[in-house]
């Protein structure tokens, strides 16, 4: 490695009386992958922001390749080499891969467009940075992963010798996350040099070369990957020491959810085939698989959204299989669904509108068709207190919360019905560290106190270290139980992949 | 730069919105009125001094405002559950011809009659609706396209039942239906002009709005579906259930707009009694930025355009047209000013 590529000095940026990045130096070398890590709301993606000119720093300078960056002007960053993958793709669907990358760096003026020229650059960065593409696939077939490799693709096409990555894995299943890594070390080795926004440890410990840690916009430390452990950085990156629950072995009560030989077909396709699963009194049962193997059908069922097509399914002894949202809440079923921002609330109604939402039609909070507001915001001031919900008040926007602290207004609104069963889908995507083990605490909670759970996770270590039982979902069947004492990730590895013992249609 | 959104919008901004985005539409409109030889000053003063110098004209700028109360709430309702109701226009109509029709041979105590002709044209008004509403839930059919194309429709239906059944013998050959009895008809609310009591229902029909959508089951489902049907769905909110609620309402809504119409101002229906009246209920709700409480002051400064221009084409020549561009504009600037409360510029 020689002399650094990329300086930032001494950077602060302000919104109002709000100080989002304080006095933060950071050097990035040539060929050097170094992650940024923070919890949400630490300032990663701002510091990264201001390095792209979205964002005129108050103080500080930025140096590209020993030149100095004009503040607030992204296309000098991007002159001087600097590309950004955003978390959310800035991608024209219904145009070829080709299009896309070529897309806003050719001059409006030329009359004829350089396709060819185009296509045998895009080909050859392809080839030489391992990320093979097909020119003239239409963007909207693709998959996620191959949709984020065209817009890496599209920063290396602008020539572009720092690349700044935004939660590259937010949207990627573990294997794509995988093969991405596997990409950013063969950019490294040509000589790019990468920054990846990161709040998760396992990959930052398995991903960079050097770590540099941000908390409420100050650069808390700066470590070689080697020389740190996954502990340290959570507690760098929290400011105390944070600890996941560990769940207790206790004894399961009587079987509360049954369902036997359910199957969903859904316009002759078939969503789910013949799953037949039982949660406990105190039990977790996790549903490990591969995302889109009818983990979302499952999760729409037990929310009462679609009705299964055959089968049985019982809560308690009483069929439940034909109840919608509100006749499964009464039946005291919580439900925690996976997009807790599209689905969970309504992220512009008011946070005592939103604790209420589901259960609106209920004496408790309506009389005679009209809304009992008082009665629903001292509810809600209850919720806010009990679950911890942080920067809330009842009238709060609830799009304003953090992540975290939407799942908690979840959560709590779960819990409040004395729920029997509870469906947890994927209860952590995209928390940080603190709301993880928070979620985690009210889910374990729930467990001792008798409510049968039933979590649909991606994240292989929280399915294990939450559950009671793992069962795998694949192509919407689903694997026997597994005690999770006994599972480990060669077992999971191949139960995910439709390969179970005693089973003959496994594939 | 670029627009990020507002963690919260402050309370001012919500007034000043609306204000700026009617002052952007008087500057840019000033241009066109410089244009037609004008001093721009002038013509707004004569504007000013025609719906609201005397008496006589408050009284019917009032008169006008009434039936844009109605159709703008009529949008206001269908908008914010994201029912693209356009066919106001069609639907006040229909209540029109609904009322007249009934109420031309029905033999009841005046206030009881009153009260059931408005009914009536409340549920013609909403029939009309509830047409492109199944529509849309049943095939997914756009309602834009259905109710706007409804109007015509309507206006036509309108033409034919004027000129044939419902034709007013005694009219001299002007296209009219016959008038409703003169039993039903609204007192004047100020003697010797034509604003009537329908003001007042008007007033009391946005204040039962804005209860509905503030304060009952009702009004919360139908906002949660308009804002994020995923999330209403999963709450367990019946979204076919709520839109067709939101149709009725907002449907019954313009159909009242006709019904009282003809009740209190031209008791027979002619098929130009409604200059564009649905259409500006679209602008009187953008200006209340969709608020129930909103729509009685936007309905009175529309009112004041119309009302004002034709004076101001009588004492300066501009030709009143300009009224509609005024109009136009205040949506179009308004529609601007909305993207403001919500969000701000950084850079």
């Amino acid at each position: 490695m020689t002399g650094p590529v990329l300086e930032m000095h001494q950077i602060t940026k302000r919104f109002g009386s709000f100080t989002a990045i304080d006095d933060v130096t950071l050097t990035l070398g040539e060929g050097e992958i170094l992650a940024l890590l923070g919890e949400n709301g630490a300032g990663k993606t701002t510091l990264m922001n201001i390095l792209f000119g979205h964002y005129a720093a108050e103080a500080g300078r930025v140096r590209v390749l020993g030149t100095d960056l004009p503040s607030g002007r992204p296309r000098a960053a991007i002159e001087a080499g600097v590309g950004m993958v955003h978390q959310h793709f800035a991608l024209a669907g219904n145009l070829t891969v080709l299009d896309n990358v070529m897309l806003g760096s050719e001059s409006l003026l030329r009359l004829r467009s350089a396709r060819a020229d185009a296509r045998r650059k895009l080909l050859r960065i392809a080839d030489r940075f391992g990320l093979p593409v097909d020119p003239e696939a239409q963007v909207n077939r693709l998959s996620v992963g191959e949709r984020q490799r065209v817009e890496i693709l599209k920063a290396l096409y602008r020539d572009a010798r720092v690349l700044i990555l935004d939660e590259p894995t937010a949207v990627l299943a573990r294997p794509e996350a995988q093969r991405l890594f596997e990409t950013l070390r063969e950019m490294a080795a040509e000589g790019l040099s990468l920054i990846f926004i990161s709040h998760k440890l396992q990959e930052v410990m398995a991903a960079s070369d050097r770590v540099a840690v941000l908390r409420s916009g100050q650069m808390i430390a700066e470590r070689n990957t080697a020389e740190t452990s996954a502990e340290e950085l959570a507690e760098l990156m929290v400011g105390r020491k944070v600890t996941r629950p560990v769940r207790q072995a206790h004894p399961l009560g009587a079987p509360v959810l049954v369902a036997r030989n359910l199957s969903i077909d859904d316009a002759g396709e078939t969503q789910l085939q013949d799953v037949s699963f039982t949660v406990n009194e105190g039990e977790i049962l996790g549903i490990v698989g591969v995302s889109g193997n009818g983990q979302a059908t499952l999760s729409r069922m037990l929310s009462g959204l679609v009705k299964p097509t055959s089968g049985t399914m019982t809560l308690s002894g009483t069929d439940i299989r034909m109840l919608g949202p509100r006749g499964l809440i009464a039946a005291r079923a919580g439900r925690v669904p996976e997009d807790r921002l599209a689905e969970g609330v309504v992220a512009d109604l008011a946070v005592w509108e939103n604790a209420i939402l589901e259960r609106i039609r209920t004496p408790a909070f309506s009389r005679h068709g009209f809304v009992r507001r008082a009665a629903a915001k001292a509810y809600a001031t209850e919720l806010i207190t009990r679950f911890d919900i942080r920067g809330a008040t009842p009238e709060t926007r609830t799009g304003q919360l953090s992540g975290g602290n939407v799942q908690k207004l979840i959560l709590g609104r779960c819990l409040s019905i004395g729920p029997k069963f509870i469906l947890a889908n994927q209860p952590t995507r995209g928390l940080d560290e603190g709301a993880i083990a928070a979620v985690h605490e009210t889910l374990l909670e729930a467990r001792s106190q008798g409510a049968a759970i039933l979590l649909i996770s991606e994240e292989l270590d929280e399915a294990v270290a939450l559950s009671d039982h793992i069962q795998a979902i694949v192509k919407g069947r689903l694997s026997k139980p597994v005690p999770s004492a006994e599972a480990n990730a060669q077992k999971l590895g191949l139960m995910m992949a439709g390969i179970w013992e005693g089973d003959d249609h496994a594939a | 730069m670029r627009l990020e959104r507002r963690s919260h919008v402050p309370l001012h901004i919500v007034f000043i919105a609306p204000v700026a985005a009617v002052c952007v539409a008087l500057s840019l409109a000033a241009g066109l009125i410089a244009a037609a030889g004008v001093n721009p000053l002038t013509a707004y003063m004569e504007l000013l001094r025609g719906a609201l110098g005397s008496r006589l004209s408050i009284s019917e700028m009032l008169t006008r405002a009434t039936p844009l109360i109605f159709t703008g709430l009529a949008a206001a309702v269908a908008f914010r559950a994201r029912l693209w109701n356009i066919g106001a226009e069609g639907q006040f109509f229909m209540g029109a011809l609904m009322t007249a029709w009934v109420g031309h041979s029905l033999s009841l105590p005046g206030p009881l009659g009153v009260v059931i002709l408005m009914l009536l044209g409340m549920v013609a008004g909403a029939a009309l609706l509830a047409g492109p509403a199944v529509m849309r839930l049943r095939f997914g059919v756009d309602e834009v396209v259905t109710t706007l194309l409804l109007n015509f429709i309507a206006l036509l239906f309108v033409g034919l039942m004027i000129e044939g059944p419902l034709r007013d013998p005694l009219a001299f050959g002007w296209p009219s239906s016959v008038p409703v009895d003169g039993a039903y008809r609204l007192p004047d609310l100020i003697p010797r002009t034509r604003l009537h009591y329908g003001l007042i229902v008007a007033i009391g029909a946005a204040g039962a709005v804005w209860l509905l959508f503030s304060r009952t089951v009702f009004g919360m489902e139908s906002r949660a579906t308009g804002l994020s049907a995923p999330a209403a769905r999963f709450a367990g909110i019946s979204l076919p259930g709520t839109l067709m609620g939101v149709a009725v309402l907002s449907g019954a809504l313009a159909g009242l707009a006709g019904s009282v119409e003809v009740l209190g101002v031209t008791a027979g229906v002619t098929t130009t009694m409604s200059p564009g009246f649905g259409y500006a209920g679209i602008v009187v709700a953008m200006l209340a930025a969709l608020q129930p409480a909103g729509v009685v002051g936007s309905a009175i400064f529309v009112a004041t355009i119309f009302v004002g221009a034709d004076a101001m084409s009588r004492a300066t020549g501009v030709p009143s047209f300009i009224a509609d561009v005024i109009v136009a504009l205040c949506l179009l600037s308004m529609l601007v000013a909305l993207l403001f409360t919500t969000h701000q510029v950084r850079r």
